[in-house]
């Protein structure tokens, strides 16, 4: 990859800079395609419209970044998710009248009294040095104020002592009204009188304060008063006037939306977007635009077709071709919009990065990283570019971890994480800059941990394990732990792994509890998958005497280690002996769990020396008063009593060595926050929907409701076991990309539903991690392979079949046919005739585990699926159904939780006397899903 | 977008205030301090500059023992929020002169009209403190304690030579000197942390420089300044890799992996002759920040031993090695040493002679420590501590003690070699000279020798 980079690296900072262009010449192509990079004379990419992208500075580029790009295929357009639900938003905002004062401050009515009084005073005198006084009193007011103290009170006094021509106490008046009036209504409307004056003073700060204040009132039945203010505010001739205005606009809207579109503001803020000298004046206008329509549901046709105007060419280049006038705040901001731009062609594309290439220069993180998010967004459809993009933003990104306060490094190092994660090969020669250092917060610390796992490869794991083996002796336990974990991790991920596995070993004679416990569970994962290290490990393992693991973890995986090599293990039925006769001091039910199986599997082999523990064991484990453990007991005893060969074959069975563990998080929902990059959800790991409510998902976040989960069809994709060994360029692309290339393969449907990969499924492995093992092939598509597990699950035994559905009344329609988009306009448009809870049959949600098997299984009831998503405990399907002899369609949104066994069932109906019959085919109908 | 802005005492006492959009409930700030303050039950562990807690996201920066703290609902940039706390930090610096709890309780009520002009309804508006000065009619109460002493990077250039007032970097930019005119002048410091990983055999296993050049003018007009570095100064090296030593050390060279620089920084001569360009804006701000991963002569050698002395007895040997030249003196220097988790005591022996020193056995967290007042370029210092272990059994002591890390402060020394060459002031007046400091420090980051 480094080839791609040219020799002199200075490049993208050298001529760029060196050779300044004429004002409004068009740029030239830097990063541009192969073959077109010669062509002589300026390559005005967009000569075809009117548009093109000025610059200032930069007149040619001699980037070479981007150069060998070959075999492209540029995709006419980028899919974007068609189904969006938008809501309108009612959201008062909480108020507390009062806050509790903090005992540390001094409160008392008595401070207050006295200051109402000295006000009263001083509201009438115009005694010489009065504004001083009034100044000493407005601060103990606001300070009390921020000390949580409530001087609502004084209302009255503060406002008669305002008027003043002193600009300091206006200020503080401010500062105060709007943080009662909310509370006093009736008293703010005395405030309207001299804010509507001062919204008309000769001094624009003034008009401008004045303003603010005004619309920060929050006070619905004073509305009225806001309009001619703001009216005027929009046309003052002063920009700050103007951008408190376009705020004031915003303001308004969320205390009474109809006033605020009544007004037409909203269009005026479109014109000044446009039109407007002053960038703040732009910004905030973007701003409050981008929020307006984000919240406008009801007239929602409308509201996408401005947010299309907004994404539009002319909107864009506009902002783009001026983005160095503006703060690097507004520059943000900008950036966010463009990253959602679906530029026509690769060059628009090239024209764009090249334009946008020095800010990747800027001390300000924010904007080095929404710059990264619209190369990573513009780029997605052209692999090889994409690449470069990452090798691109290495550098800047790396000096941004290590300049700055620990907090604004951290922002940056979790983005850093999230691009490592998706492609750690472009990043394994850098892997000396994801050391810890001593004295960095254990949260950084163990991003730079998983980041050193996931760029191990062979040239450099020898050197990345020495140093992980250095933070084992850490000071910081939690760390040296997780830092055991991470050899254990390179080592299952590496397929050389002599040397590993001698450090693994070390690790155990290194006499620390704790590095002893985090390596027994590693030596046990190492041997699921590595069997032929058995013979080295266990003799180091044998040494250890079990009274020095403690832990439930290291303890079970002793014990595991026990009974799945007591053959080799000399001593194994006495060690095993020993802990069975210390059964009730045992307190980790994982660990009984474990010591059940062990012995089974010690019996196999060796059964004359185990006889007699087993025996006890299944005493103590059927006397046992935890119900997992009785459960295995009973089991084991019954199997051992029916036949001991079936047991045999139950409990011990030839292993197949695992070659993938489970991945934690599934890559659709990687992908979504990749497509969420520069945002919370990159720091908490998780999308946005899983922390925020929809209303707080940022204006642009077209995830709503069936946005959030992707489109499915009924087409659903066979699971493919190997999608888990992904190639490396397949991690580059998000959803949308791995969307589309399916898309394409499959013709029968614009949409596709992804594959479920069966590495998204947790297996339970913390209870049953013995038994998995015992029949590694088991993962989410084979739930009824493994009896024993279900057994287990306690699934299959006492459940009652569920009592036969009467026979529907309701005849559907088996082919029936809507379009996503006209589900999405349906589902706005119809209100929810039906919601209910229904309990699941636990053969359903074991079932579950492929939701695909529920849509096959719906679809056979003529019920479609249009869209699935969400994980595991979580999953929510949007069906669809039509009555078989008219055109009248059923909604379904149905939310799954396996582990409560409960759905969620909202029905929609264009026939509402209909729903009910429909609603009991449905249940008729989950409920046969999972049953033979 | 931001929800609400607080500032946070040590204790947790609001000290400011602002709610930009009633989204939040007002108990946040307790909410917030509970939850920092206690993010793991064992109080080792620190929180994370930003959580989520009931669907409330709260972001934190810590600044010279302030939280400064915001809260917003929506899903936010997390490098926008955290960028701006600490720039909001800046700007109240740049107004009060000195950034401590006093200082802002004195002048809250000029922090509260800065808050309404820097943001508005949760959006940012402005952070320059140029522009906020139009804005901004309340006078700041400079504090007196403020004049004399100091906390932080200013106090850093202190020690070095008598020329350097630390004390100017902390005045007010709108504030007025008590004597009524105003000093012409300008501070470019170029600062340095250095992150070097001995081996247990003294080999470099990882090194780097991060540096900044920061600025803090006080030039009235905005004249026009001109920066030069060091000729033959590259940048971005290695391609990929950033860690192939070159044998550039010593060439002359002084080779940049990355930088970035501010806004107001013009580089249209940069490729020529290594010139950064700008109209410094008010305040303090960085003009360049960058980062090196060449190999540079680390200012100190460490050398640590720790071996068995008898039944239950250890003996520890550090020896340290001050590499620079003697005419340079590192200030503050301290030494610490995580020794074997059964060590009950410690003896420790100076050298003859030793002055300023001082050494402790904190045997809460079982660490050696080791203080130095002043090192001078060129010495050599050793410390010897004989451990005595609880008779329990223990592992091997190598393995249990260490990493032995070390803090100092070098005034007017840089290991990156960077250098501000001149300094030039484009003001037509010949007879306008102002007063131009350029002062270098160098500071340990992570430095750490293992055993």
């Amino acid at each position: 990859m480094t080839s791609h980079r040219p020799a002199d690296c200075s490049a993208h900072f050298g001529p760029a800079y060196g050779l300044a262009g004429a004002e409004g010449q068009p740029i030239r192509l830097g990063w541009s395609v192969f073959g077109e990079d010669n062509q002589p004379g300026p390559a005005t990419s967009t000569s075809s419209t009117s548009f093109s992208l000025q610059n200032g500075r930069l007149g040619c580029f001699s980037l070479k970044f981007f150069n060998l790009v070959s075999e492209i295929q540029w995709p006419t357009f980028r899919p974007r998710l068609d189904l969006r639900v938008h809501f309108r938003l009612i959201m008062a905002p909480p108020w507390q009248s009062q806050r509790s004062s903090s005992p540390s401050q001094p409160a008392g009515k008595g401070e207050v009294a006295d200051v109402k009084t000295q006000l009263r005073n001083l509201a009438g005198s115009r005694a010489p040095g009065v504004d001083d006084s009034k100044r000493e009193l407005f601060k103990k007011v606001i300070s009390y104020m921020t000390i949580g103290i409530d001087v609502s009170s004084v209302f009255g006094e503060m406002v008669m002592c305002s008027a003043t021509s002193d600009i300091v106490l206006k200020k503080m008046c401010y500062l105060y009204v709007g943080n009662y009036a909310k509370v006093n209504p009736d008293l703010a409307l005395l405030t309207i009188n001299f804010l509507q004056r001062d919204c008309k003073d000769e001094d624009p700060m003034i008009r401008g304060l004045a303003l603010r204040s005004l619309c920060s009132l929050r006070v619905t039945n004073l509305v009225e008063y806001l309009v001619g203010p703001l009216g005027a505010g929009l046309k003052d001739n002063n920009s700050y006037v103007r951008m408190i205005a376009v705020m004031g606009v915003l303001k308004l809207y969320h205390i009474s939306a109809s006033t605020c579109v009544d007004a037409d503001f909203p269009t005026t803020l479109k014109h000044l977007l446009l039109n407007d000298q002053d960038t703040q004046v732009v910004a905030n206008c973007l701003s409050a635009l981008q929020e307006i329509w984000s919240l406008g549901g009801s007239a929602s046709e409308e509201v996408s077709r401005e947010r299309e105007i907004l994404l539009s060419k002319p909107v864009i280049y506009y902002l783009l071709n001026r983005i160095r006038e503006f703060s690097e705040w507004a520059q943000c901001l900008v950036l966010e919009l463009v990253a959602k731009y679906v530029p026509a062609d690769p060059n628009e594309i090239f024209d764009v990065m090249n334009l946008l290439e020095d800010r990747l220069q800027h001390a300000n993180g924010a904007v080095v990283l929404a710059t990264t998010k619209v190369f990573l967004q513009l780029t997605l459809s052209m692999t090889d570019v994409h690449q470069q993009v990452y090798e691109r933003i290495k550098a800047p990104l790396l000096t941004l971890v290590s300049s700055g306060s620990p907090e604004q490094s951290y922002a940056v190092l979790s983005h850093l994480h999230l691009l490592v994660m998706r492609a750690p090969f472009i990043f394994s020669s850098d892997y000396k800059h994801f050391y810890c250092q001593y004295n960095e917060p254990s949260y950084v610390k163990r991003l730079k941990l998983e980041m050193l796992t996931a760029v191990a490869n062979e040239s450099n794991t020898y050197e990345i394990v020495t140093e992980l083996c250095e933070y084992a002796a850490n000071v910081d336990i939690p760390i040296a732990r997780e830092s055991i974990r991470a050899v254990g991790k390179i080592a299952l991920q590496q397929y050389d792994v002599n040397a590993i596995v001698d450090r693994l070993l070390q690790f155990l004679e290194m006499e620390k509890d704790y590095v002893t416990a985090e390596a027994l569970v590693l030596v046990k994962d190492l041997l699921r998958k590595y069997p032929q290290w058995s013979q080295d490990c266990i003799a180091v393992v044998g040494n250890i005497s079990s009274k020095n693991v403690q832990e439930p973890k290291a303890k079970a995986a002793l014990i595991w280690m026990l009974g799945e090599y007591s053959q080799e293990m000399h001593d194994a039925p006495y060690i095993l002996e020993g802990l069975i006769e210390n059964w009730e001091d045992e307190h980790s039910a994982e660990v009984r769990l474990h010591l059940l199986t062990a012995v089974m599997k010690c019996f196999f082999k060796r059964p004359p020396e185990t006889q007699k523990s087993l025996g006890a064991a299944l005493a103590a484990g059927l006397a046992d008063f935890h119900q997992d453990v009785h459960d295995r007991a009973l089991f084991y005893y019954r199997l051992l009593q029916y036949k001991i060969s079936v047991a045999e074959q139950v409990v011990n069975p030839p292993k197949q060595a695992v070659s993938v563990f489970a991945d934690t998080q599934s890559s659709e929902i990687k992908d979504r926050i990749f497509d969420e990059f520069n945002s919370l959800s990159v720091v908490y790991q998780k999308p946005s929907y899983m922390f925020t409510y929809k209303e707080h998902r940022g204006p642009f976040e077209f995830s709503d409701e069936i946005g959030n989960v992707s489109i499915g069809t009924e087409s659903a994709d066979t699971v493919d076991p190997n999608r888990v060994e992904a190639n490396d360029k397949d991690l580059l692309l998000s959803t949308s990309e791995k969307e589309e290339t399916r898309g394409l393969n499959n013709s029968s449907s614009a949409y596709s539903a992804p594959s479920y990969d069966a590495s998204s499924v947790s297996v339970p492995t913390s209870q049953l991690s013995g038994l998995v093992i015992s029949n590694p092939s088991v993962s989410g598509n084979a739930p009824q392979s493994s009896f024993a597990i279900d057994d287990l699950l306690g699934l299959g035994l006492a459940v009652a079949p569920a009592p036969a559905p009467s026979p529907p009344p309701l005849k559907l329609n088996p082919k029936a046919v809507l379009d996503p988009t006209s589900f999405q306009q349906k589902w706005r448009q119809l209100p929810i005739s039906l919601s209910q809870e229904y309990s699941m049959n636990p053969q359903g949600v074991a079932a579950l585990t492929t939701p695909q098997a529920l849509l096959r299984h719906m679809q056979g009831q003529a019920i479609h699926c249009i869209a699935s998503g969400g994980q595991s405990p979580n999953f929510k399907f949007f069906f669809f159904a039509q009555k078989a002899e008219e055109s009248s369609t059923f909604l379904v949104e149905c939310v799954v939780n396996t582990s409560s066994a409960k759905a969620q069932i909202k029905i929609k109906a264009d026939d509402q006397s209909a729903t009910r019959p429909f609603s009991s085919v449905f249940q008729s109908a989950l409920s046969k899903f999972g049953m033979p | 977008m931001i929800s609400q802005f607080f500032l946070l005492s040590q204790r947790g006492d609001n000290i400011v205030f602002r709610d930009y959009r009633g989204e939040v409930p007002k108990g946040s700030a307790e909410i917030f301090f509970r939850k920092v303050k206690f993010w793991k039950e064992d109080g080792q562990e620190e929180a994370p500059p930003v959580f989520n807690v009931d669907g409330v996201n709260y972001f934190h920066v810590k600044v010279v023992g302030l939280l400064f703290v915001a809260t917003t609902r929506a899903n936010v940039s997390p490098s926008l929020v955290l960028e701006l706390l600490q720039r909001i930090a800046r700007v109240i610096k740049d107004y009060v002169g000195v950034l401590n709890e006093d200082s802002i309780r004195k002048n809250f009520v000029l922090v509260y009209e800065l808050l309404d002009e820097v943001i508005d309804f949760g959006f940012v508006q402005t952070t320059s403190t140029e522009l906020l000065k139009s804005y901004i009619f309340n006078e700041p109460i400079v504090l007196e304690s403020a004049r004399l002493s100091s906390i932080g990077p200013t106090g850093l250039f202190m020690q070095g030579t008598k020329r350097m007032p630390g004390t100017a970097v902390t005045k007010s930019v709108v504030a007025n000197e008590p004597g009524g005119r105003k000093r012409e002048e300008i501070f470019v410091d170029i600062i340095e942390k250095i992150s070097v990983t001995f081996s247990s055999s003294g080999y470099i296993l990882t090194s780097e420089i991060d540096g900044t050049i920061q600025m803090k003018s006080y030039l009235s007009g905005n004249p026009e300044i001109r920066l030069a570095l060091n000729e033959d100064l590259g940048i971005g090296r290695g391609g990929g890799s950033g860690y192939d030593y070159r044998s550039s050390f010593g060439s002359g060279a002084v080779v940049l992996d990355d930088c970035n620089f501010h806004e107001s920084v013009r580089l249209d001569n940069f490729e020529v002759d290594k010139t950064l360009t700008l109209v410094p804006p008010d305040g303090e701000f960085p003009v360049m920040n960058y980062r090196m991963t060449q190999e540079f002569k680390p200012p100190f050698r460490i050398n640590a031993l720790i071996e068995e002395a008898g039944a239950h007895k250890a003996e520890v040997i550090l020896k340290i090695y001050a590499e620079f030249p003697s005419n340079i003196t590192s200030n503050t220097v301290a030494v610490q040493m995580p020794l074997p988790k059964y060590t009950i005591r410690a003896s420790f022996e100076l050298e003859p002679g030793a002055v300023g020193q001082t050494t402790d056995f904190k045997d809460a967290n079982k660490r050696l420590e080791w203080g130095l007042k002043k090192i001078v370029g060129g010495s050599e210092h050793t410390l010897r501590a004989r451990l005595t272990f609880s008779p329990e059994v223990h592992g091997n002591i190598t393995k249990e003690s260490g990493p032995v890390s070390m803090t100092f402060t070098i005034p007017m020394y840089n290991s990156s070699r960077l250098q501000v060459k001149y300094l030039q002031i484009a003001k037509k007046s010949g007879t306008y000279n102002p007063y131009r400091w350029v002062r270098y420090v160098t500071l340990a980051n992570s430095y750490v020798a293992r055993i």
